[in-house]
């Protein structure tokens, strides 16, 4: 199969002098900024994938947004590509050392600088944590909305980069739509205010485009986010169902019903059990499919909201429909669907999780292709899903000690990606391209779509150096991808209807 | 399935392919237009017309998934009109300046009305579209999916850019189930007292959906479930209001919006600026200022900027006369690279927003 690490479909760069790269870099930055020795480095040699590893040529770790500006300005001059990296949480490479890099770590730069509770805004630092502004914020009554499940860990900077989710996002929105402002840097050193503490701004609209665009623009140093008044009522409610066909349809029907759930996310019969052993949520592990279906908003609106959806999902065939008695036993139910990912570790060594996104009513033919694919290719598929949103995470359970698994596991897991794209989805809803999705953008863009990628990188960064070899893929490797993939001129899933 | 009503005679996009290419080979400048019923809004264009009101239909509307595709040339009015039929509605509340308004000059424009601090703008309803760049080569950018980080967001690039990065083809929005419930209230306060007001109220979970001042009385209005905007309203108190108000104030028929020069300010809606030189109303929590005045330019711009916000002169700007906040050096140079990236022989309504651009 084609090797993803094939370094020579990708840009490249001529080598440089460490010793120059170094020196420079050392004049700029404190005295404990910058890696250069290998036992320093090994740390930063993957992201939350961990299965993609490299080294770096050195690590900077910048205090400040003049000390960005001063290591840009020197790998700029000397033409060394650099890769920024937040907590390094990241589950697609994204922060994935490029030979010859220079990683560029944010992670130093971690202040709040402050919170506006009149304008419900926070200004920070890109290296602060996620869970640290909603927790900033509490005492004022507000929180940041967007909750990646790695919202303990993972750095606001990161989330701007990959444009992050969450659970909360179909009533909340996404990263992009909970942002105020930021400050960015480009690779020469220029520095740039984008957005302003206004709701718009003259001229297009560059925070947007910097939102989600995987450390290939610019680096952010500054960002103000928006906050929102924390709800006063949350209730969950679990559904259990004995087809998972009836599970998907439900979820069609809440959002058709006009009912915008806080959270709506969907385990199949796999990932339930699995999470139930790990975590005892009190799931009932005879189903098929269970919903999560929260709410949140005032007293009586929560309490008819969650009526309306019982009677939908009960319509649809659920075999039992169960409302969280209290707090407690909401947290359970929230807690066995984010330690879900870790509780497949109880029935197989290792997993790989997708992060297709699909319109919502293809969701019960998706499943049941999932699971014919699944059979093909000789490799268990747990489903886990922020179902709401049509936002699929299929687990690949492989063991990485049995030759030739992690290659059936990553031929599956493009398989799954290409059914997204063929069912007027995208191959990535929040996880992002990095390094790991590089060949799948190739089914989703045409060669124009993906030099108009090119050149709008190049307005930001002519040289390329920006994070290179991610999220846009060069139009030689998607010849060398698109051969493997048209075979007789077949196209792929031609059983199903297309969008 | 989803709804379709679009047919095959009026698909114009090779129609629109041809012009385009044409256009580029010979340098010449295009001026896109839709209904035009916008005409006034940005700087003049010395181009040729390019008509995409032929170019119209629904592609795809299935209200379970919250997204309507439509072609650029559709009347905005047929798709608000569809989606009121589902109880579903554009989130970002659209002006509609006639009835010949598109879909296509509502995005390029990117103006949205009072429920924008509450619902978002246009750049955030906006899933994907399908654009002619310079080259006539149909770009489809984004998806019709809420979750979707492949490749860059120039989908959202193309609200608000004026038509000067491309021909907009069709677009997939995100669009909102309707509220259950909307009520209005108004209330006999200075705009000072209003600002706390809708500080306070703000700082809260309330269902706020509108909150202006029309000069000379606060307005605010709540949407949602029936409970919760009941409780909000018995809550905020204040008399009742027409409902009539947001539409007119959507629709920019209220004074000072129907003003022959009318600028138009965007500020941090908890900014204070005091002593506005003519007639004024503020919708956007505070964000936005409507002004009707004869002040000089520079003024006007320097009282938005001094609080970090802009100031447009929304219409009636004189031929040579700068409409648009000017960008700072770095920043229009980014512009026009970008700009370049989707439109090499610059014959997008150039010169729209910004000379040069």
């Amino acid at each position: 199969m084609l090797d993803q690490f094939d370094n020579s479909l990708d840009p490249a760069f001529p080598p440089v002098d460490a010793v120059t790269v170094f020196a420079r870099l050392s004049a700029v930055l404190p005295a404990d900024g910058l890696i250069t020795r290998i036992e320093g480095m090994r740390v930063y040699e993957s992201d939350g994938l961990a299965a993609y590893r490299g080294l770096p040529l050195g690590v900077a770790l910048p205090r400040d947004a003049d000390q960005v500006r001063a290591v840009l300005r020197v790998c700029f001059d000397l033409g060394v590509p650099v890769v920024a990296r937040g907590a390094g949480t990241g589950l697609s490479g994204g922060a994935l050392p490029s030979p010859g890099c220079i990683l560029l770590n944010l992670s130093r730069m971690s202040r709040i600088i402050g919170i506006d509770p009149e304008a419900r805004t926070a200004r920070v630092q890109p290296g602060v944590r996620n869970l640290a502004i909603s927790e900033a914020a509490a005492p004022h009554g507000l929180f940041y909305a967007p909750d990646p499940s790695s919202q303990l860990a993972c750095s606001i900077g990161g989330n701007v980069a990959e444009n992050a989710g969450g659970v909360h996002c179909l009533k909340y929105g996404l990263t992009v739509h909970n942002l105020q402002a930021m400050d960015i840097v480009m690779i020469d050193g220029e520095t740039l205010t984008l957005g302003s503490d206004a709701l718009d701004c003259p001229g297009y609209d560059l925070m947007a485009l910097m939102t989600g665009s995987e450390g290939l623009l610019a680096v952010v140093t500054e960002i103000t986010v928006r906050l929102l008044p924390a709800p006063t009522h949350t209730q969950v409610l679990l559904a259990a169902f004995a087809d998972i066909r009836q599970a998907g349809e439900a979820v069609a029907a809440i959002i058709g019903a006009g009912i915008i759930p806080a959270g709506l996310e969907m385990m199949d019969k796999l990932a339930l059990r699995a999470a139930e052993e790990h975590t005892h949520a009190g799931y009932p592990i005879d189903a098929a499919a269970i919903l999560l279906c929260e709410l949140d908003g005032t007293d009586g609106d929560v309490g008819a909201e969650l009526r309306r959806v019982a009677k939908v999902c009960e319509d649809a065939g659920a075999t039992q429909v169960r409302l969280a008695r209290d707090e407690d036993e909401r947290r359970k139910f929230w807690a066995g669907r984010k330690g879900a990912f870790p509780a497949m570790g109880r029935i197989a060594p290792d997993y790989y999780c997708i992060d297709g996104t699909i319109p919502r009513r293809r969701l019960p033919d998706v499943l049941e292709e999932i699971q014919r694919l699944s059979l093909e290719h000789g490799l268990a598929v747990a489903n886990v899903f922020h179902a709401g949103d049509g936002n699929l995470h299929p687990l690949i359970l492989y063991d990485a000690n049995i030759d030739g698994q992690i290659d059936k596991a990553e031929t599956l897991g493009g398989a799954i990606l290409e059914l997204c794209v063929a069912m007027g989805g995208a191959i990535t809803g929040e996880h992002g391209v990095g390094r790991e999705k590089i060949n799948q953008m190739c089914a989703q863009f045409t060669s124009a779509e993906i030099e108009t990628f090119f050149a709008m990188k190049a307005a930001f960064d002519p040289a390329g150096l920006l994070n290179p070899g991610k999220a846009i893929p060069t139009l030689a490797r998607c010849a060398e991808f698109g051969a493997m993939h048209v075979q007789g001129g077949r196209t792929a899933f031609a059983h199903l209807d297309r969008f | 399935m989803p709804i379709s009503t679009v047919s095959e005679s009026a698909d114009q996009s090779d129609r629109l392919a041809q012009a385009v290419r044409a256009a580029s080979a010979d340098r010449r400048p295009l001026r896109i237009v839709g209904g035009d019923t916008k005409a006034f809004y940005g700087r003049a264009v010395p181009g040729d017309p390019l008509d995409v009101t032929g170019h119209r239909g629904i592609v795809a509307y299935e209200p379970s998934e919250l997204v309507i595709t439509a072609r650029a040339g559709t009347p905005i009015v047929d798709i608000e009109r569809l989606l009121a039929d589902h109880g579903q509605m554009l989130a970002f509340e659209p002006p509609v300046l006639g009835v010949a308004s598109t879909l296509g000059g509502v995005v390029a424009s990117g103006l949205a009305g009072p429920r924008r601090p509450f619902a978002g703008g246009v750049r955030d309803s906006v899933l994907g579209v399908t654009v002619l760049n310079g080259k006539a080569e149909a770009l489809r950018l984004g998806g019709t999916v809420f979750k979707n980080v492949a490749g860059f967001d120039g989908f959202r690039l193309m609200a608000g850019a004026l038509g000067t990065l491309g021909v907009l083809l069709d677009v997939s929005i995100r669009v909102a189930p309707m509220a259950a419930a909307e009520v209005s209230r108004s209330f006999d306060v200075d705009w000072t007292r209003a600002r706390e007001i809708i500080t306070g109220l703000m700082r809260r979970p309330l269902p706020l959906s509108g909150a202006a001042h029309d000069g000379a009385r606060l307005h605010l209005r709540v949407s949602g479930a029936e409970g919760a905007v009941a409780a909000a309203a018995a809550e905020i108190g204040g008399d009742a209001s027409p409902e009539t108000f947001w539409r007119d104030l959507k629709d920019r028929r209220l004074a000072p919006l129907t003003a022959p020069r009318l600028w138009r300010l965007s500020i941090p809606r908890t900014a204070i600026v005091d002593d506005l030189p003519g007639r004024w109303l503020r919708d956007w929590a505070g964000g936005e200022i409507w002004l009707e005045s004869d002040a000089a330019a520079a003024t006007i711009r320097a009282l938005a900027t001094a609080v970090g916000g802009h100031a447009t002169l929304y219409r009636g700007a004189d031929p040579d006369e700068a409409v648009f906040t000017p960008l700072s050096g770095g920043l229009l140079a980014l512009h026009r690279r970008l700009k370049a990236a989707f439109d090499p022989a610059g014959v997008f309504n150039p010169g729209r927003m910004y000379e040069g651009l």
